[in-house]
């Protein structure tokens, strides 16, 4: 329904915009699902089981309306379930398998945090659709942000070992967190509509939030020379991503004419 | 001596009259301690009962049914939560629990030793074994035990979209394409007579029955749930054009009930010894989230210690 109204030289560009965000939630989901059984204690089976159901959720809203935009057809389970890893545009940094707990918290605390400005801002897109789902998303979000946050801080001023973990997990995920803010023509085609955010100033916000965090919890600021990875936004994924795929588009690729 | 005999009479009397027993009232170490069996066994199910289940989330055919199956999952680690609370109520802990589970000591039901091997099975453990469940905690919801009781209540609830959700995911199976009915069928094929013997042995050998059911712990037999079970189940298959895996099954007009053959003690006894398909996954599974949990339940106690509270909030 809202194809119609979109300008047909935007409709490329909105359309990959919208995979970009579903994709990151369709993937950061899966990671956080595979907790589901396997957490620390039980409390937190149900708190990542929660985030992993926000996020696929989420993801969900997302690749329909992308559908919707594309007009060929396409619901949100043949986005999900029929590209391949070099059609995926999520981050490499939700991609890197869950690691340990340390790890997951981190990557959802880095995530959440710049999260909570960039949804904050996409609440007033111009395209109605996408400025509904981020409101929901935003409220959502929030939750994780607070989890992860409060995780955080104690691992990070709990004991030796849970201390070096999460210093550990951070400075390996710093080189993953420039791309959050990557930009292209994309994002300027839909940022002159007034549909896409201008990721440029976010990024102090998001540092200031996070050193912020990282000094209650006793926790270093990493190199901020550290290499920087890039790619996910055009399809130059890590070789996780084609792993996750497999398992999770098994069926509907093994059964294509299947319903389920 | 005589006193305790008091109590006892007092006790047994409260029971007769339908009261409820709470935490803090008299009650018989025997009655204290077959509750701790059975509420910690049924805690440690809803934990273990996770896993063959969540072995199928990452791999969920649709969008949907992904976020139907990790909600569901979910629902089961709340409902071990929330039953290791209210075993905690009779002087144990959850730690205690935890390690005899762990141990290998204390058990979890059989059912959990078996593998979920297609998606088919995802919707067979939702309407045979949640089925399973509801039949039995429909009961376990008048059980005597006030904390048991209204567990049972509030989970039961759940427990009835669960059953919905896969039995739904059968019949779309059931009249999906041939590798689909085929899938689903064996699915069935391989749940049916574990399930049956989740309602435990004969009456006649069951050595725990006769207490529990003069205090009302439970109020029917092993036998007769596993009957009602089977009369409940039977045309629910039948309606989406599933064979039951047994040739003696009949239905009897006289009596109303559906007639079974016999369950297969032998395999019920050596998967309850350890010898299942799985028995050894499950346990291995909860120890290495535990053992790899450590460090963070670790950092919590000391952050505490520090802090005297948990973070953002004042102490
Ligand atoms: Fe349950
Ligand atoms: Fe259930």
């Amino acid at each position: 329904m809202s194809a119609q109204n979109i300008a047909p030289e935007l409709q490329q560009p909105l359309f990959e915009y919208l995979l970009r965000l579903g994709d990151d939630r369709l993937i950061l989901g899966h990671r956080l699902s595979e907790w589901c059984g396997h957490g620390p204690i039980l409390e937190e089976d149900i708190a990542l089981a929660n985030l992993a159901l926000d996020c696929i959720g989420q993801a969900s809203v997302l690749l329909k309306e992308a559908g919707t935009v594309e007009g060929q057809g396409r619901s949100e389970d043949d986005l999900a379930y029929f590209r391949d890893a070099i059609d995926f545009r999520n981050l490499l940094l939700v991609e890197l398998p869950k690691g340990d707990f340390g790890f997951t918290i981190v990557r959802q605390f880095l995530f959440s945090t710049f999260s909570y400005f960039f949804l904050e801002k996409l609440q007033q897109s111009a395209h109605k659709p996408l400025a509904g789902i981020a409101a929901k998303t935003f409220k959502e979000n929030l939750y994780h942000l607070r989890h992860s946050r409060k995780w955080l801080v104690v691992l990070g001023d709990g004991t030796e070992e849970s201390h070096q973990r999460v210093q550990n997990a951070l400075d390996e995920l710093w080189g993953y967190t420039e791309e959050m803010f990557y930009m292209d023509q994309v994002d300027e085609a839909l940022m002159n509509a007034g549909i896409a955010v201008d990721l440029q100033p976010l990024k102090e916000q998001w540092l200031s939030m996070v050193r912020e965090a990282l000094q209650e919890a006793t926790l270093e600021l990493p190199d901020p020379d550290v290499y920087q990875h890039q790619g996910g936004r055009t399809g130059f994924h890590t070789e996780h991503l084609g792993h996750l795929l497999a398992e999770m588009q098994i069926l509907p690729r093994s059964y294509p004419d299947a319903r389920w | 001596m005589a006193e305790d005999n008091g109590k006892l009479e007092r006790f047994e009397a409260r029971i007769n009259a339908g009261e409820k027993i709470e935490p803090k009232d008299w009650m018989p170490e025997r009655y204290r301690q077959q509750l701790i069996r059975m509420m910690s066994q049924h805690a440690h199910s809803e934990v273990v009962g996770m896993l063959p289940e969540g072995n199928w989330i990452t791999r969920a055919p649709s969008l949907r049914r992904k976020m139907v199956l990790l909600a569901k999952v979910q629902d089961e680690a709340g409902h071990g939560h929330y039953l290791y609370s209210a075993t905690e109520t009779l002087g144990v802990t959850r730690e205690e629990m935890l390690e005899k589970l762990l141990s290998g000591k204390a058990k979890y039901s059989n059912i959990f030793n078996y593998p979920t091997l297609t998606w088919a099975d995802i919707g067979v453990i939702g309407w045979l074994v949640d089925g399973a469940a509801i039949v039995n905690q429909t009961m376990l919801a008048k059980t005597s035990y006030g904390p048991y009781s209204r567990a049972m209540i509030r989970i039961c609830k759940e427990e009835n979209f669960h059953k919905k959700q896969g039995y739904e995911i059968v019949a779309t199976m059931a009249r999906g394409t041939p590798a689909q009915r085929k899938m689903v069928q064996d699915a069935l094929n391989r749940w049916w007579w574990p399930t049956l013997m989740m309602f435990g042995p004969h009456d006649k050998d069951s050595p725990n029955s006769g207490d529990l059911l003069r205090w009302k712990v439970k109020l029917k037999t092993n036998d007769e749930l596993r009957q009602r079970f089977v009369d409940i189940t039977v045309p629910q298959a039948h309606a989406v054009g599933l064979t039951i895996p047994d040739p003696e099954l009949r239905y009897n007009e006289e009596t109303g009930h559906w007639e079974f053959g016999e369950i297969d003690w032998d395999e019920f006894w050596r998967v309850i010894r350890g010898n299942g398909p799985c028995n050894k996954e499950r346990l291995a599974a909860r120890r290495k989230a535990h053992q790899e949990g450590a460090w963070v339940r670790a950092a919590a106690e000391a952050y505490a210690r520090k802090h005297g509270r948990e973070p953002g909030k004042a102490a």
